[in-house]
């Protein structure tokens, strides 16, 4: 049944979809998270990946937690994703081979100018999240199991507080992407973490800008994740590893600190051993 | 509003400038939508038709269930297409997820109930009008089936085209299965709900302003089609 299936499927991809069956040739998936695709870093570093080598990267950008479980699915051949700790567990449950760190930034936190919480200028992100608790100011959440929703969480855990408890009064979770609750957070004069990158080219800033910043706790690790071919037979490893070995190289690395917008780097390379 | 002024512009800009991305985006989301509805119509109006010139136990549920089923949600067709075509699901050996099939198996689940609820309702009624005449005439039910289709032809034109613009403005199945890939399986819908994620309502409300105008423009197409044949029936 497969084989006739498969047969039924390829006819109709090669009648429907002529050029892109001659175009497409090597490539692979990389399942990947919205505040890297949002910011356009793939549009600045996949074409001299994609020339050198021939073999086109496929970003899926979704939610951290979506994108391990999409690769856990065997439905990636990569993973680039920002949560340290899930990255390490998926490795360890034997869905992922490796996990090596690619790149930083840094969360920020987001705010109405207004600052009804008056966090301002506040050194500490957990000064400031305990003001917000103590005034109650509207503070929007992606409350998506994304990489920036387990840090958020793991913000307010340091503070003692358990925002989920005022879930639907001051503390707003939208379940959605960065792009998405900032967008929210706009509308309602919300507080947000955020990762930099994002934040600075969203398009919609309105009267919100960065409120607190700087924390050594904010710091936001990159890592890449290879998937384990015991786990997943399917799984391009040859041409994934490539592009691992490229972007951990001095060639990748240089790509990504090359990527600016309005002057700023977005994103540092930090590869511990440059790759090959 | 400066950002709906803004939009104008965008969308201006981008029809005017015959922006590459933009025609990429524009014809796989109508290679995607018309091929679910080719192959809905496939299914769908055999099945209406069938509904509608039989009598069987159990048929009352059956359209209860198919007209029920047009009210989908995308993103469940979505989620369900997905666990299929994973690598972790039974189709996953047919290698089609986040490719244009997967997107068009998935609007095709959505649109088959569409053409086959509404196309069950105007044979059913033609064949109320026609039947004593049919019968005179002694026609088999293959010829009366014929005869009931070609007389319901522009009403099952509607069945369609609501199919159409059913598939080409839905985001939540297609962003799943086909995972929103540049130059992939971007579409219309999936790019909207990109650039408005990026903040950029301005050409994300632009673009929705070009794909208003594409589901405008087959419409009128298949309007003035009809107004041509109905010309040439007459003449």
């Amino acid at each position: 049944m497969f084989t006739s299936l498969r047969c039924l499927a390829v006819t109709l991809t090669t009648i429907l979809f002529p050029v892109a069956t001659v175009a497409a040739g090597e490539f692979i998936v990389l399942q990947s998270t919205t505040s890297t695709q949002n910011s356009g870093l793939y549009e600045h570093l996949l074409p001299g990946f994609e020339k050198k080598t021939g073999i086109q990267v496929r970003v899926v950008a979704v939610g951290t937690g979506q994108a391990i479980k999409n690769a856990g699915n065997c439905d990636g051949d990569l993973l680039l994703v920002h949560a340290k700790a899930a990255e390490e567990a998926f490795v360890a449950e034997g869905g992922g081979k490796q996990r090596r760190d690619v790149m930083y930034n840094d969360f920020v936190l987001v705010g109405p100018s207004a600052d009804p919480a008056e966090i301002g200028g506040s050194a500490q992100i957990g000064d400031a999240l305990q003001r917000i608790a103590h005034s109650r100011a509207a503070f929007a959440s992606r409350g998506d199991d994304s990489g920036t929703h387990k840090k958020e969480l793991a913000l307010w855990n340091g503070i003692g507080v358990d925002p989920q408890a005022h879930s639907g009064s001051w503390y707003r979770e939208t379940g959605s992407g960065m792009g998405a609750t900032l967008n929210v957070a706009v509308g309602m004069d919300a507080y947000v973490l955020t990762d930099r990158a994002t934040w600075i080219s969203f398009g919609n800033q309105a009267d919100h800008r960065i409120l607190v910043e700087g924390d050594p706790a904010l710091f936001n690790q990159y890592g890449v994740v290879t998937i384990d071919p015991a786990h997943c037979p399917n799984v391009k490893e040859a041409a994934a590893e490539r592009f691992v070995e490229w972007l951990l190289g001095p060639e990748g690395q240089a790509a990504i600190a090359g990527f600016r917008l309005d002057g700023q780097q977005l994103f540092h390379p930090n590869a511990k051993n440059g790759g090959s | 509003m400066q950002d709906f002024a803004a939009s104008f512009f965008e969308a201006f800009r981008l029809v005017l400038g015959l922006d590459p991305g933009l025609i990429e985006i524009v014809l796989l989301s109508l290679k995607v939508s018309m091929t679910a509805v080719f192959i809905a119509t496939i299914i769908g109006l055999p099945l209406g038709a069938f509904l509608a010139v039989t009598r069987f136990p159990g048929r009352g549920i059956v359209i209860v269930t198919v007209t029920a089923l047009m009210g989908l949600p995308p993103v469940v067709v979505g989620l369900v297409v997905y666990m299929l075509l994973s690598n972790a699901g039974a189709l996953g050996p047919l290698q089609l997820l986040y490719t244009p099939t997967a997107m068009i198996i998935a609007q095709t689940v959505l649109v088959v109930p569409i053409i086959a609820a509404l196309a069950r309702q105007t044979l059913e009624d033609l064949n109320g009008e026609y039947r004593d005449q049919l019968m005179l005439f002694g026609l088999g039910s293959l010829a009366r089936l014929r005869t009931l289709l070609w007389e319901g032809r522009y009403s099952l034109m509607t069945a369609l085209l609501a199919g159409f613009g059913r598939a080409v403005a839905e985001v939540g199945a297609v962003i799943i299965v086909g995972g929103n890939i540049n130059h992939v399986t971007r579409v219309m819908t999936t790019a909207i709900a990109l650039e408005t994620s990026k903040g950029n309502l301005a050409l994300a409300l632009g673009l929705g302003l070009i794909l208003v105008i594409i589901a405008f423009a087959v419409n009128a197409l298949v309007f003035l089609l009809r107004a041509a044949a109905e010309r040439s029936a007459y003449a």
